[in-house]
Protein backbone atom coordinates (compact mmCIF):
# COMPACT_ATOMS: atom_id res chain seq x y z
CA UNK A 1 0.00 0.00 0.00
CA UNK A 2 2.60 2.59 -1.03
CA UNK A 3 -0.22 5.07 -1.72
CA UNK A 4 -1.16 5.20 1.94
CA UNK A 5 2.38 5.84 3.04
CA UNK A 6 2.84 8.73 0.65
CA UNK A 7 -0.55 10.24 1.36
CA UNK A 8 -0.79 9.93 5.13
CA UNK A 9 -1.03 13.70 5.53
CA UNK A 10 -4.49 13.55 3.93
CA UNK A 11 -7.44 13.78 6.31
CA UNK A 12 -9.75 10.79 6.71
CA UNK A 13 -13.37 10.37 7.75
CA UNK A 14 -12.21 9.25 11.16
CA UNK A 15 -11.13 12.84 11.72
CA UNK A 16 -14.12 14.39 13.46
CA UNK A 17 -13.50 17.72 11.75
CA UNK A 18 -13.40 16.21 8.27
CA UNK A 19 -16.33 13.82 8.59
CA UNK A 20 -18.51 15.61 6.03
CA UNK A 21 -15.69 16.82 3.79
CA UNK A 22 -15.39 15.96 0.09
CA UNK A 23 -12.20 14.05 0.77
CA UNK A 24 -11.94 12.49 -2.67
CA UNK A 25 -11.29 15.95 -4.11
CA UNK A 26 -8.17 16.25 -1.94
CA UNK A 27 -6.32 13.32 -3.50
CA UNK A 28 -2.86 14.31 -4.63
CA UNK A 29 -2.73 17.53 -2.65
CA UNK A 30 0.66 18.14 -1.14
CA UNK A 31 1.42 18.22 2.54
CA UNK A 32 2.24 21.94 2.77
CA UNK A 33 -1.32 22.84 1.75
CA UNK A 34 -2.54 21.25 4.95
CA UNK A 35 0.03 23.11 7.00
CA UNK A 36 -0.82 26.46 5.55
CA UNK A 37 -2.44 28.55 8.29
CA UNK A 38 -2.82 32.28 8.40
CA UNK A 39 -2.35 33.77 11.86
CA UNK A 40 -4.34 36.75 13.02
CA UNK A 41 -3.44 38.36 16.34
CA UNK A 42 -5.75 40.89 17.90
CA UNK A 43 -3.90 42.75 20.68
CA UNK A 44 -5.64 43.41 23.99
CA UNK A 45 -8.41 45.98 23.75
CA UNK A 46 -8.38 46.19 19.95
CA UNK A 47 -10.81 44.95 17.37
CA UNK A 48 -10.64 43.54 13.84
CA UNK A 49 -13.20 42.65 11.24
CA UNK A 50 -12.57 40.81 8.00
CA UNK A 51 -14.84 39.55 5.27
CA UNK A 52 -14.22 36.69 2.86
CA UNK A 53 -15.75 35.54 -0.39
CA UNK A 54 -14.73 31.96 -1.11
CA UNK A 55 -15.64 31.33 -4.70
CA UNK A 56 -13.06 28.93 -6.12
CA UNK A 57 -14.33 27.56 -9.41
CA UNK A 58 -11.93 24.64 -9.59
CA UNK A 59 -10.99 23.91 -6.00
CA UNK A 60 -10.49 22.14 -3.66
CA UNK A 61 -9.98 25.30 -1.71
CA UNK A 62 -8.94 25.44 1.92
CA UNK A 63 -8.95 28.68 3.90
CA UNK A 64 -7.45 28.23 7.35
CA UNK A 65 -7.27 30.94 9.96
CA UNK A 66 -5.86 30.94 13.48
CA UNK A 67 -7.22 33.85 15.44
CA UNK A 68 -5.77 34.84 18.77
CA UNK A 69 -7.99 37.37 20.54
CA UNK A 70 -6.31 39.26 23.35
CA UNK A 71 -7.85 40.46 26.60
CA UNK A 72 -10.98 42.53 25.99
CA UNK A 73 -10.38 42.42 22.23
CA UNK A 74 -12.88 41.58 19.49
CA UNK A 75 -12.52 39.65 16.25
CA UNK A 76 -15.28 39.43 13.67
CA UNK A 77 -15.18 37.25 10.59
CA UNK A 78 -17.87 37.07 7.92
CA UNK A 79 -17.78 34.82 4.89
CA UNK A 80 -19.75 33.79 1.85
CA UNK A 81 -18.77 30.33 0.68
CA UNK A 82 -19.83 29.46 -2.87
CA UNK A 83 -16.77 27.52 -4.04
CA UNK A 84 -16.60 24.20 -5.86
CA UNK A 85 -16.14 21.32 -5.85
CA UNK A 86 -14.93 21.50 -2.24
CA UNK A 87 -14.60 24.76 -0.39
CA UNK A 88 -13.75 24.72 3.27
CA UNK A 89 -13.08 27.47 5.74
CA UNK A 90 -11.56 26.60 9.07
CA UNK A 91 -11.27 29.07 11.88
CA UNK A 92 -9.46 28.21 15.06
CA UNK A 93 -9.93 30.80 17.76
CA UNK A 94 -8.48 31.42 21.17
CA UNK A 95 -10.28 33.88 23.42
CA UNK A 96 -8.45 35.58 26.27
CA UNK A 97 -10.25 37.15 29.24
CA UNK A 98 -13.27 39.24 28.21
CA UNK A 99 -12.63 38.73 24.49
CA UNK A 100 -15.40 38.46 21.91
CA UNK A 101 -15.48 36.42 18.72
CA UNK A 102 -18.16 36.96 16.11
CA UNK A 103 -18.64 34.69 13.11
CA UNK A 104 -21.19 34.92 10.30
CA UNK A 105 -21.07 32.44 7.44
CA UNK A 106 -23.21 31.56 4.46
CA UNK A 107 -22.80 28.51 2.27
CA UNK A 108 -24.87 28.79 -0.87
CA UNK A 109 -24.95 26.99 -4.19
CA UNK A 110 -25.86 23.96 -6.21
CA UNK A 111 -23.98 21.45 -8.34
CA UNK A 112 -22.45 18.56 -6.45
CA UNK A 113 -20.11 20.73 -4.45
CA UNK A 114 -19.43 20.56 -0.73
CA UNK A 115 -19.08 23.83 1.14
CA UNK A 116 -18.32 24.01 4.81
CA UNK A 117 -17.33 26.04 7.80
CA UNK A 118 -15.38 24.41 10.58
CA UNK A 119 -14.76 26.44 13.69
CA UNK A 120 -13.01 25.60 16.92
CA UNK A 121 -13.17 28.13 19.69
CA UNK A 122 -11.12 27.80 22.82
CA UNK A 123 -12.46 29.78 25.73
CA UNK A 124 -9.27 29.69 27.77
CA UNK A 125 -10.00 32.48 30.23
CA UNK A 126 -13.09 33.88 32.01
CA UNK A 127 -15.70 36.32 30.70
CA UNK A 128 -15.20 35.79 26.99
CA UNK A 129 -18.12 35.58 24.57
CA UNK A 130 -18.57 34.12 21.12
CA UNK A 131 -21.44 34.21 18.68
CA UNK A 132 -21.72 32.24 15.45
CA UNK A 133 -24.52 32.43 12.89
CA UNK A 134 -24.35 30.16 9.86
CA UNK A 135 -26.91 29.91 7.08
CA UNK A 136 -26.91 27.36 4.27
CA UNK A 137 -28.93 27.46 1.04
CA UNK A 138 -28.45 24.57 -1.35
CA UNK A 139 -29.89 22.88 -4.39
CA UNK A 140 -28.82 20.27 -6.93
CA UNK A 141 -26.72 17.71 -5.09
CA UNK A 142 -24.83 20.28 -3.06
CA UNK A 143 -23.87 19.82 0.57
CA UNK A 144 -23.50 22.56 3.20
CA UNK A 145 -21.86 21.86 6.57
CA UNK A 146 -21.18 23.62 9.80
CA UNK A 147 -18.98 21.93 12.36
CA UNK A 148 -18.55 24.08 15.41
CA UNK A 149 -16.54 22.99 18.37
CA UNK A 150 -16.39 24.97 21.58
CA UNK A 151 -13.92 24.19 24.36
CA UNK A 152 -14.44 25.87 27.68
CA UNK A 153 -11.70 25.15 30.18
CA UNK A 154 -12.33 24.96 33.91
CA UNK A 155 -11.01 28.48 34.56
CA UNK A 156 -13.19 30.09 31.88
CA UNK A 157 -16.13 30.98 34.12
CA UNK A 158 -18.87 33.27 32.74
CA UNK A 159 -18.20 32.15 29.21
CA UNK A 160 -21.15 32.88 26.90
CA UNK A 161 -20.98 31.00 23.61
CA UNK A 162 -23.78 30.81 21.04
CA UNK A 163 -24.10 28.89 17.78
CA UNK A 164 -27.01 29.11 15.40
CA UNK A 165 -27.27 27.10 12.18
CA UNK A 166 -30.16 27.06 9.75
CA UNK A 167 -30.37 25.51 6.31
CA UNK A 168 -32.85 25.76 3.48
CA UNK A 169 -32.78 23.04 0.87
CA UNK A 170 -34.41 24.11 -2.38
CA UNK A 171 -34.28 20.69 -4.02
CA UNK A 172 -34.49 17.11 -2.84
CA UNK A 173 -30.92 16.11 -3.72
CA UNK A 174 -29.26 18.80 -1.61
CA UNK A 175 -28.26 18.24 2.01
CA UNK A 176 -26.90 19.98 5.07
CA UNK A 177 -25.09 18.80 8.18
CA UNK A 178 -24.63 20.53 11.48
CA UNK A 179 -22.31 19.21 14.14
CA UNK A 180 -22.05 21.22 17.31
CA UNK A 181 -19.48 19.89 19.72
CA UNK A 182 -19.32 21.34 23.19
CA UNK A 183 -16.55 20.47 25.62
CA UNK A 184 -17.33 22.36 28.77
CA UNK A 185 -15.32 22.04 31.95
CA UNK A 186 -16.35 25.27 33.72
CA UNK A 187 -19.67 25.31 35.62
CA UNK A 188 -20.84 28.92 35.27
CA UNK A 189 -21.22 28.98 31.51
CA UNK A 190 -23.88 29.74 28.92
CA UNK A 191 -23.67 27.73 25.73
CA UNK A 192 -26.62 27.92 23.36
CA UNK A 193 -26.79 26.09 20.08
CA UNK A 194 -29.57 25.54 17.59
CA UNK A 195 -29.79 23.83 14.24
CA UNK A 196 -32.69 23.60 11.83
CA UNK A 197 -32.92 22.24 8.31
CA UNK A 198 -35.99 22.84 6.20
CA UNK A 199 -37.53 24.01 2.96
CA UNK A 200 -38.78 27.46 1.97
CA UNK A 201 -42.03 28.44 3.67
CA UNK A 202 -44.74 27.62 1.12
CA UNK A 203 -47.43 29.59 2.92
CA UNK A 204 -45.31 32.71 2.69
CA UNK A 205 -44.56 31.89 -0.96
CA UNK A 206 -48.29 31.83 -1.78
CA UNK A 207 -48.89 35.01 0.19
CA UNK A 208 -46.18 36.74 -1.85
CA UNK A 209 -47.60 35.36 -5.10
CA UNK A 210 -51.04 36.63 -4.12
CA UNK A 211 -49.50 40.11 -3.97
CA UNK A 212 -48.09 39.73 -7.48
CA UNK A 213 -44.54 38.52 -6.91
CA UNK A 214 -43.40 35.91 -9.45
CA UNK A 215 -41.97 32.77 -7.80
CA UNK A 216 -38.30 33.60 -8.58
CA UNK A 217 -38.61 37.04 -7.02
CA UNK A 218 -40.52 35.77 -3.99
CA UNK A 219 -37.89 33.12 -3.45
CA UNK A 220 -35.10 35.64 -3.73
CA UNK A 221 -36.70 37.94 -1.16
CA UNK A 222 -37.17 35.04 1.24
CA UNK A 223 -33.62 33.80 0.80
CA UNK A 224 -32.19 37.28 1.11
CA UNK A 225 -33.91 37.68 4.46
CA UNK A 226 -32.74 34.22 5.50
CA UNK A 227 -29.04 34.68 4.74
CA UNK A 228 -29.01 38.27 6.02
CA UNK A 229 -29.10 36.88 9.57
CA UNK A 230 -25.49 35.80 9.19
CA UNK A 231 -24.33 39.34 8.51
CA UNK A 232 -26.48 41.24 11.00
CA UNK A 233 -23.51 41.75 13.30
CA UNK A 234 -21.45 43.29 10.50
CA UNK A 235 -21.62 46.97 11.33
CA UNK A 236 -20.36 48.32 8.00
CA UNK A 237 -23.57 48.36 5.95
CA UNK A 238 -21.78 48.63 2.62
CA UNK A 239 -19.78 45.49 3.32
CA UNK A 240 -22.90 43.77 4.61
CA UNK A 241 -24.69 44.59 1.37
CA UNK A 242 -21.74 43.42 -0.70
CA UNK A 243 -21.65 40.00 0.98
CA UNK A 244 -25.41 39.66 0.52
CA UNK A 245 -25.10 40.50 -3.15
CA UNK A 246 -22.29 38.01 -3.61
CA UNK A 247 -24.40 35.30 -2.00
CA UNK A 248 -27.53 36.15 -3.98
CA UNK A 249 -25.65 36.37 -7.28
CA UNK A 250 -25.19 32.61 -7.04
CA UNK A 251 -28.94 32.23 -6.69
CA UNK A 252 -29.53 34.45 -9.72
CA UNK A 253 -27.47 32.08 -11.82
CA UNK A 254 -29.72 29.23 -10.72
CA UNK A 255 -33.02 31.00 -11.39
CA UNK B 1 -66.74 41.20 -13.81
CA UNK B 2 -66.28 37.95 -11.86
CA UNK B 3 -68.34 34.97 -12.92
CA UNK B 4 -68.11 31.69 -11.04
CA UNK B 5 -69.98 28.80 -12.58
CA UNK B 6 -70.62 25.45 -10.97
CA UNK B 7 -67.21 25.49 -9.29
CA UNK B 8 -65.99 22.29 -7.69
CA UNK B 9 -62.77 22.04 -5.71
CA UNK B 10 -60.95 19.56 -3.51
CA UNK B 11 -58.52 19.99 -0.67
CA UNK B 12 -56.48 16.98 0.40
CA UNK B 13 -58.78 14.68 -1.57
CA UNK B 14 -61.97 15.99 0.06
CA UNK B 15 -64.48 17.91 -2.05
CA UNK B 16 -65.14 21.24 -0.34
CA UNK B 17 -66.76 23.37 -3.06
CA UNK B 18 -69.64 21.45 -4.58
CA UNK B 19 -70.95 23.34 -7.56
CA UNK B 20 -70.75 26.96 -6.46
CA UNK B 21 -72.10 29.67 -8.77
CA UNK B 22 -71.89 33.42 -8.25
CA UNK B 23 -71.75 36.46 -10.48
CA UNK B 24 -70.48 39.85 -9.39
CA UNK B 25 -70.85 42.82 -11.69
CA UNK B 26 -68.56 45.85 -11.91
CA UNK B 27 -69.34 48.43 -9.23
CA UNK B 28 -70.95 45.82 -6.97
CA UNK B 29 -70.16 44.68 -3.47
CA UNK B 30 -71.30 41.20 -2.46
CA UNK B 31 -71.12 39.68 0.99
CA UNK B 32 -70.80 35.99 1.72
CA UNK B 33 -71.83 34.67 5.10
CA UNK B 34 -71.94 31.09 6.23
CA UNK B 35 -71.19 28.66 9.02
CA UNK B 36 -67.67 27.64 10.02
CA UNK B 37 -66.23 25.09 7.65
CA UNK B 38 -68.70 25.94 4.86
CA UNK B 39 -65.89 26.59 2.38
CA UNK B 40 -65.62 30.39 2.40
CA UNK B 41 -61.86 30.54 2.80
CA UNK B 42 -61.53 27.65 0.39
CA UNK B 43 -63.38 29.73 -2.21
CA UNK B 44 -60.96 32.63 -1.68
CA UNK B 45 -57.92 30.36 -1.97
CA UNK B 46 -59.27 28.71 -5.12
CA UNK B 47 -59.80 32.16 -6.64
CA UNK B 48 -56.23 33.07 -5.67
CA UNK B 49 -54.80 29.82 -7.05
CA UNK B 50 -53.31 28.43 -3.86
CA UNK B 51 -51.34 25.19 -4.44
CA UNK B 52 -53.18 22.18 -2.99
CA UNK B 53 -56.62 23.58 -3.82
CA UNK B 54 -57.55 21.54 -6.83
CA UNK B 55 -60.34 22.63 -9.13
CA UNK B 56 -62.22 19.57 -10.36
CA UNK B 57 -65.02 21.25 -12.26
CA UNK B 58 -66.67 24.49 -13.32
CA UNK B 59 -65.17 27.78 -14.41
CA UNK B 60 -64.19 31.23 -13.20
CA UNK B 61 -64.11 34.16 -15.60
CA UNK B 62 -62.55 37.47 -14.56
CA UNK B 63 -63.11 40.37 -16.95
CA UNK B 64 -63.62 37.91 -19.77
CA UNK B 65 -60.43 36.00 -18.97
CA UNK B 66 -60.19 32.40 -17.71
CA UNK B 67 -58.93 33.09 -14.18
CA UNK B 68 -58.14 29.46 -13.38
CA UNK B 69 -55.59 29.32 -16.19
CA UNK B 70 -53.41 32.00 -14.60
CA UNK B 71 -50.63 31.50 -12.07
CA UNK B 72 -51.29 33.11 -8.65
CA UNK B 73 -48.99 36.09 -9.33
CA UNK B 74 -50.59 36.59 -12.75
CA UNK B 75 -54.02 36.76 -11.10
CA UNK B 76 -52.72 39.53 -8.85
CA UNK B 77 -51.31 41.42 -11.82
CA UNK B 78 -54.66 41.00 -13.57
CA UNK B 79 -56.17 42.93 -10.67
CA UNK B 80 -57.28 40.32 -8.12
CA UNK B 81 -56.53 40.96 -4.45
CA UNK B 82 -56.95 38.43 -1.66
CA UNK B 83 -57.33 39.74 1.88
CA UNK B 84 -56.26 36.80 4.05
CA UNK B 85 -58.22 35.52 7.04
CA UNK B 86 -54.82 34.81 8.58
CA UNK B 87 -52.22 37.16 7.09
CA UNK B 88 -48.82 35.51 6.81
CA UNK B 89 -45.61 36.60 8.52
CA UNK B 90 -42.49 37.08 6.38
CA UNK B 91 -39.49 37.45 8.69
CA UNK B 92 -36.70 39.72 7.50
CA UNK B 93 -38.71 41.37 4.70
CA UNK B 94 -40.08 44.83 5.50
CA UNK B 95 -43.55 45.93 4.42
CA UNK B 96 -42.01 48.73 2.40
CA UNK B 97 -39.62 46.43 0.56
CA UNK B 98 -42.26 43.73 0.03
CA UNK B 99 -44.93 46.06 -1.27
CA UNK B 100 -42.60 48.00 -3.52
CA UNK B 101 -41.39 44.77 -5.11
CA UNK B 102 -44.98 43.54 -5.40
CA UNK B 103 -46.32 46.78 -6.87
CA UNK B 104 -43.50 46.96 -9.39
CA UNK B 105 -43.81 43.29 -10.33
CA UNK B 106 -47.49 43.91 -11.07
CA UNK B 107 -46.69 47.05 -13.04
CA UNK B 108 -44.06 45.20 -15.04
CA UNK B 109 -46.53 42.44 -15.87
CA UNK B 110 -48.95 45.11 -17.12
CA UNK B 111 -46.28 46.84 -19.18
CA UNK B 112 -46.09 49.91 -16.92
CA UNK B 113 -42.94 51.68 -15.72
CA UNK B 114 -41.81 50.86 -12.18
CA UNK B 115 -42.41 53.31 -9.34
CA UNK B 116 -39.27 55.02 -8.10
CA UNK B 117 -38.37 54.79 -4.42
CA UNK B 118 -39.76 58.29 -3.83
CA UNK B 119 -42.99 57.69 -5.72
CA UNK B 120 -43.56 54.46 -3.86
CA UNK B 121 -42.96 56.00 -0.43
CA UNK B 122 -45.40 58.80 -1.20
CA UNK B 123 -48.04 56.25 -2.18
CA UNK B 124 -47.33 54.09 0.88
CA UNK B 125 -47.61 57.11 3.20
CA UNK B 126 -50.91 58.12 1.65
CA UNK B 127 -52.45 54.64 2.02
CA UNK B 128 -51.05 54.08 5.51
CA UNK B 129 -52.57 57.44 6.43
CA UNK B 130 -55.91 56.42 4.98
CA UNK B 131 -55.91 53.37 7.25
CA UNK B 132 -54.44 55.37 10.17
CA UNK B 133 -51.42 53.11 10.30
CA UNK B 134 -48.09 54.43 11.55
CA UNK B 135 -45.37 54.48 8.86
CA UNK B 136 -43.00 53.03 11.45
CA UNK B 137 -45.00 49.79 11.22
CA UNK B 138 -44.48 49.79 7.48
CA UNK B 139 -40.74 49.58 8.07
CA UNK B 140 -41.14 46.43 10.18
CA UNK B 141 -41.09 42.91 8.75
CA UNK B 142 -44.35 41.88 7.08
CA UNK B 143 -46.87 40.97 9.80
CA UNK B 144 -44.12 39.84 12.20
CA UNK B 145 -45.17 40.69 15.73
CA UNK B 146 -48.31 42.48 14.49
CA UNK B 147 -51.43 42.00 16.62
CA UNK B 148 -54.44 40.33 15.02
CA UNK B 149 -56.10 43.68 14.36
CA UNK B 150 -52.89 45.28 13.08
CA UNK B 151 -52.51 42.48 10.56
CA UNK B 152 -56.00 43.11 9.19
CA UNK B 153 -55.35 46.82 8.96
CA UNK B 154 -52.02 46.13 7.22
CA UNK B 155 -53.87 43.98 4.67
CA UNK B 156 -55.98 46.99 3.76
CA UNK B 157 -52.89 49.21 3.46
CA UNK B 158 -51.54 46.61 1.04
CA UNK B 159 -54.79 46.70 -0.89
CA UNK B 160 -54.63 50.49 -1.06
CA UNK B 161 -51.10 50.43 -2.44
CA UNK B 162 -51.75 47.67 -4.97
CA UNK B 163 -55.07 49.21 -6.06
CA UNK B 164 -56.77 46.04 -7.37
CA UNK B 165 -59.84 45.81 -9.59
CA UNK B 166 -61.42 43.08 -7.53
CA UNK B 167 -60.92 42.18 -3.87
CA UNK B 168 -61.89 39.04 -2.00
CA UNK B 169 -61.73 39.98 1.68
CA UNK B 170 -61.80 36.97 3.98
CA UNK B 171 -62.99 38.02 7.45
CA UNK B 172 -61.10 41.29 7.30
CA UNK B 173 -63.33 42.47 10.15
CA UNK B 174 -62.48 39.75 12.64
CA UNK B 175 -59.95 40.86 15.22
CA UNK B 176 -60.65 44.58 14.75
CA UNK B 177 -61.69 46.78 17.65
CA UNK B 178 -64.71 49.07 17.27
CA UNK B 179 -62.74 52.11 16.08
CA UNK B 180 -60.53 50.06 13.78
CA UNK B 181 -63.62 48.50 12.23
CA UNK B 182 -64.82 51.94 11.16
CA UNK B 183 -61.38 52.92 9.83
CA UNK B 184 -61.14 49.70 7.83
CA UNK B 185 -64.73 50.01 6.58
CA UNK B 186 -64.06 53.59 5.40
CA UNK B 187 -60.80 52.38 3.85
CA UNK B 188 -62.53 49.65 1.86
CA UNK B 189 -65.05 52.18 0.58
CA UNK B 190 -62.33 54.68 -0.34
CA UNK B 191 -60.22 52.11 -2.18
CA UNK B 192 -62.80 49.85 -3.77
CA UNK B 193 -66.04 51.77 -4.26
CA UNK B 194 -65.58 52.69 -7.90
CA UNK B 195 -67.59 51.92 -10.97
CA UNK B 196 -65.01 49.55 -12.47
CA UNK B 197 -64.28 47.62 -9.28
CA UNK B 198 -65.86 44.82 -7.32
CA UNK B 199 -65.64 43.31 -3.84
CA UNK B 200 -66.49 39.97 -2.32
CA UNK B 201 -66.67 40.37 1.46
CA UNK B 202 -66.56 37.23 3.53
CA UNK B 203 -67.81 37.93 7.03
CA UNK B 204 -69.60 36.47 10.03
CA UNK B 205 -71.04 39.72 11.30
CA UNK B 206 -73.46 42.42 10.32
CA UNK B 207 -71.31 45.21 11.80
CA UNK B 208 -68.82 45.49 8.89
CA UNK B 209 -71.77 45.60 6.50
CA UNK B 210 -73.05 48.70 8.34
CA UNK B 211 -69.98 50.52 6.99
CA UNK B 212 -69.50 48.72 3.69
CA UNK B 213 -73.04 48.34 2.39
CA UNK B 214 -73.37 45.28 0.19
CA UNK B 215 -75.60 45.13 -2.87
CA UNK B 216 -76.17 41.41 -2.33
CA UNK B 217 -75.76 38.98 0.53
CA UNK B 218 -75.23 35.26 -0.07
CA UNK B 219 -75.27 32.33 2.27
CA UNK B 220 -72.60 29.72 1.59
CA UNK B 221 -73.25 26.35 3.21
CA UNK B 222 -71.71 22.96 2.53
CA UNK B 223 -69.79 24.20 -0.48
CA UNK B 224 -72.53 25.99 -2.40
CA UNK B 225 -74.54 29.22 -2.37
CA UNK B 226 -77.85 28.25 -0.77
CA UNK B 227 -79.56 31.63 -0.48
CA UNK B 228 -79.18 35.12 -1.93
CA UNK B 229 -80.82 38.35 -0.87
CA UNK B 230 -80.32 42.07 -0.26
CA UNK B 231 -78.64 43.69 2.77
CA UNK B 232 -81.67 42.76 4.89
CA UNK B 233 -80.63 39.09 4.65
CA UNK B 234 -77.58 39.85 6.80
CA UNK B 235 -79.70 41.25 9.63
CA UNK B 236 -82.12 38.37 9.34
CA UNK B 237 -79.21 35.90 9.63
CA UNK B 238 -77.84 37.79 12.60
CA UNK B 239 -81.11 37.56 14.51
CA UNK B 240 -82.30 34.12 13.41
CA UNK B 241 -79.12 32.14 12.60
CA UNK B 242 -78.14 30.03 9.58
CA UNK B 243 -80.19 27.00 10.52
CA UNK B 244 -83.47 28.88 10.47
CA UNK B 245 -82.80 31.09 7.44
CA UNK B 246 -80.94 28.87 5.03
CA UNK B 247 -82.19 25.39 5.88
N1 LIG C 1 -55.94 20.51 3.90
C1 LIG C 1 -57.20 20.12 4.14
N2 LIG C 1 -57.55 18.83 4.12
C2 LIG C 1 -58.82 18.44 4.34
N3 LIG C 1 -59.82 19.29 4.64
C3 LIG C 1 -59.54 20.60 4.68
C4 LIG C 1 -58.23 21.09 4.43
N4 LIG C 1 -58.26 22.43 4.54
C5 LIG C 1 -59.53 22.76 4.84
N5 LIG C 1 -60.30 21.66 4.92
C6 LIG C 1 -61.74 21.61 5.27
O1 LIG C 1 -62.46 22.36 4.34
C7 LIG C 1 -63.63 22.85 4.97
C8 LIG C 1 -63.83 24.30 4.59
O2 LIG C 1 -62.83 25.09 5.22
P1 LIG C 1 -62.80 26.66 5.05
O3 LIG C 1 -61.57 27.15 5.71
O4 LIG C 1 -63.01 27.01 3.64
O5 LIG C 1 -64.08 27.10 5.90
P2 LIG C 1 -64.67 28.54 6.19
O6 LIG C 1 -66.02 28.60 5.60
O7 LIG C 1 -63.71 29.58 5.76
O8 LIG C 1 -64.79 28.53 7.77
P3 LIG C 1 -64.53 29.67 8.88
O9 LIG C 1 -65.80 30.44 8.98
O10 LIG C 1 -64.30 28.89 10.13
O11 LIG C 1 -63.36 30.48 8.47
C9 LIG C 1 -63.48 22.61 6.45
O12 LIG C 1 -64.29 21.54 6.84
C10 LIG C 1 -62.03 22.25 6.59
O13 LIG C 1 -61.82 21.36 7.66
MG1 LIG D 1 -62.51 30.93 6.70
Amino acid sequence: MTDDIVMDHLPTRRDEEWRYGALDTLKGMSKDIFENWRDIDVPAGESMCETFVLDAADGPDLTRLRVNIGEGATAAIFAVNTGAPYSRMEVVVRCAKGAHFEFGGVTIGGGDATREFVTRIAHDEPDATSNQVVRAVHWGKAVGNFLGRIDVVKEAQKTDAAQDFKAILLEKGASANAKPQLEIYADDVKCAHGAAIGALDQTAAFYMAARGLPPELARKLQIRAFVADAFLALEDEARQEELLERALAVLDRKL
Amino acid sequence: MLKIENLRAEVGGTEILKGLSLEIGAGEIHAIMGPNGAGKSTLSYVLGGRPGYEVTGGSVTFDGQDLLELEPHERAAAGLFLGFQYPVEIPGVSNVQFLREAANAQRKARGQDPLSGGEFLKLAKEKAGLLKMDMEMMKRAVNVGFSGGEKKRAEMVQMGILDPKFAVLDETDSGLDIDALRVVGDGINAIMRESGKGVLLITHYQRLLDYVKPDYVHVLAKGAIVKTGGPELASQLESEGYEAVAA
